[in-house]
């Protein structure tokens, strides 16, 4: 089949712009962890990239867009290495490993989300053999029934029963992954956390974000990237591509003024953490929507998103869960806003279905109520057993003294910031047979 | 000779440099440091949680001077350093028993 080049340049693009999202993502996580925990903040971040890219060549894309078996999993041998996209397949244009490689960063950044809520105190190994687990066991899976269409006929049409059962059977409306990949990470995130156990000090000593301007740059390439997780889901460089991109803005630019606005009522003070904290819920929350509803429902999502995470990040300390950087508060959260408001406000002409509030019946509103239950049921109950049974085996948490000395320092022999250039150099002990030699000192004696 | 030292506002450092040169001092010394006094800490609120920081950032201005300069400087920094809000800081001398300049070994007043 002919290639669509404008097509394709478009969902290649998008590719890297989700890419983008994993380190914009450390970043707005490490500036909210203390200093002493920052390097592993990003190192969570930089290791899904590493290790969730080659399971996505080796087998994810077999199981997440292989055959499938009731719409509930799917496997095909020959997709195992991407082998049979090699060869220049292309459907309706786009060649499949274009879609592969921009489905690829999907698959990253759903289990780097989680590592926020583990902050300054999981083992390094076990995160490594969790983001191996959970992907395999939990994303492709879930992915599967959410992403996967089924096989395109000759008439443009799906072939029936070949896709996920959510997408396919029930007809929920998930454009970019409101269900898969985040309430998916935000069910997961509370399931491991609740098996970790909370930070030492959580709720007695201060933990504030040791760096608010790296959190506003995560947040501002998370944002940036989003256009390419959103506006890319077309597949193409569309319409519908355009109404994603304005819907993307529109709730994030809603939900950034209704979390301040909330904070302001709240706590006397609009924050700039409020302000990052509202984009990303924002683009939570419209990410399931982005194609589903016109501008005006993205703008009422964006608002009912940046109040509803805003308050409901306060839960934790009611409830005594340490979700460190709240991702069960802004993703599942807002995973859940934005899921269940398109049954609310879809609207038929660009949805093909009609939400409630529009006159549409509850019907919609019911398929998305089941969809984001049946993910958030099993993304929490299978990262319960893999928490189970990683702690059984290897053990979840560092040591109460490396935890306290911290993460960076003790797991990773690094420190975030070398700040006064006092005894940079190491001094006399400072350099073991066989290390690189030291740097000259920076430090300016007059 | 002896030490004076002031615990001050950051934002009056500039003032209590400038004061203390036209006094006529040679040299200073200025670390940052946090602590509390009768101001006690602030809050700060993340995500809705509402944080007691117990330390306020300050900084410590130090000369070394003459015993018979010592009542001036520390007035200099005093004056100089005050807004008369809470929080100004304070000042204080301590007798200090030797003084060398590593430079030329010069020892007691000569050191200063």
């Amino acid at each position: 089949m002919e290639i669509d080049s404008g097509n394709t340049a478009w969902v290649l693009t998008s590719a890297a712009l989700v890419l983008l999202m994993t380190p914009g993502l450390a970043l707005f996580y490490g500036g909210m962890a203390r200093s002493k925990s920052v390097l592993n903040m990003l190192m969570m971040s930089f290791t899904a990239l590493g290790i969730v890219s080659m399971l996505w060549v080796l087998y994810g894309y077999a199981i997440t867009f292989g055959a499938t078996t009731g719409g509930l999993f799917g496997f095909s041998s020959g997709l195992l290495g991407l082998d049979d996209l090699a060869t220049d397949t292309v459907t309706a244009g786009l060649p499949d490993l274009a879609f592969a490689g921009f489905q690829m960063m999907f698959a990253v950044i759903t289990v780097a989300l989680i590592s926020g809520a583990v902050a300054d105190r999981m083992k390094f190994g076990a995160w490594v053999a969790f983001t191996i687990l959970w992907s395999s066991l939990v994303y492709f899976p879930v992915a599967h029934w959410v992403f996967n269409f089924g096989v395109l006929q000759e008439d443009g049409s799906f072939a029936e029963d070949t896709g996920g059962w959510i997408v396919q059977r029930l007809g929920a409306l998930d454009f970019a992954g409101g269900t898969a990949v985040h309430i998916n990470a935000g069910a997961a995130a509370l399931a491991l956390v609740l098996v970790l156990g909370k930070r030492r000090g959580f709720g007695k000593e201060p933990m504030r974000p040791h760096n608010l301007p790296l959190v506003m740059l995560g947040a501002g390439l998370l944002w940036f990237g989003w256009f390419g997780f959103n506006a890319g889901s077309a597949l193409g460089a569309t319409g519908t591509a355009a109404l994603a991109l304005v819907n993307t803005q529109v709730a994030t630019a809603a939900a950034v003024v209704a979390w301040i606005g909330t904070e302001r009522l709240r706590d006397g003070h609009a924050t700039t953490l409020g302000a990052a904290s509202g984009a990303v819920a924002g683009l939570v929350a419209i990410t399931p929507a982005c194609a589903a509803v016109k501008p005006l429902g993205a703008l009422l999502i964006g608002l009912v998103a940046g109040g509803a995470c805003a308050l409901a990040v306060t839960l934790k300390h009611r409830l005594g869960y340490d979700d460190s950087l709240d991702v069960v508060g802004v993703h599942l959260v807002g995973g859940l806003v934005g899921t269940l408001m398109i049954g609310l406000v879809a609207s038929e002409s660009v949805a093909g279905r009609e939400g409630l509030l529009l006159g549409g019946g509850g019907g919609l509103l019911a398929d998305q109520a089941i969809a984001a239950f049946a993910v958030m049921a099993y993304s929490f109950l299978v990262t319960l057993v893999i928490a189970f049974v990683i702690k059984a085996v290897m053990g979840l948490r560092i040591s109460e003294g490396d935890e306290i000395t911290g993460i960076d320092q003790t797991t990773h022999a690094e420190s975030g910031y070398e700040l006064t250039g006092i005894g940079a150099s190491g001094g006399s002990s400072g350099l073991q047979s066989g290390s690189p030699a030291a740097r000259p000192s920076s430090v300016e004696v007059s | 000779m002896r030490l004076v030292t002031g615990i001050l506002k950051p934002f009056k450092l500039d003032d209590v440099k400038t004061a203390l040169e036209s006094f006529g001092v040679q040299g200073m010394t200025v670390s940052e440091v946090q602590g509390f006094g009768r101001q006690r800490g602030h809050t700060e609120v993340y995500r809705g949680a509402e944080y007691t920081v117990a330390f306020v950032p300050k900084v410590r201005v130090e000369v070394l001077c003459d015993d018979a300069d010592a009542a001036d400087v520390l007035e200099v920094i005093a004056k100089s350093a005050q807004t008369g809000s809470i929080g100004d800081g304070k000042v204080w001398s301590t007798p200090v028993d030797e003084v060398v300049r590593v430079r030329t070994g010069e020892r007691g007043a000569e050191a200063l």
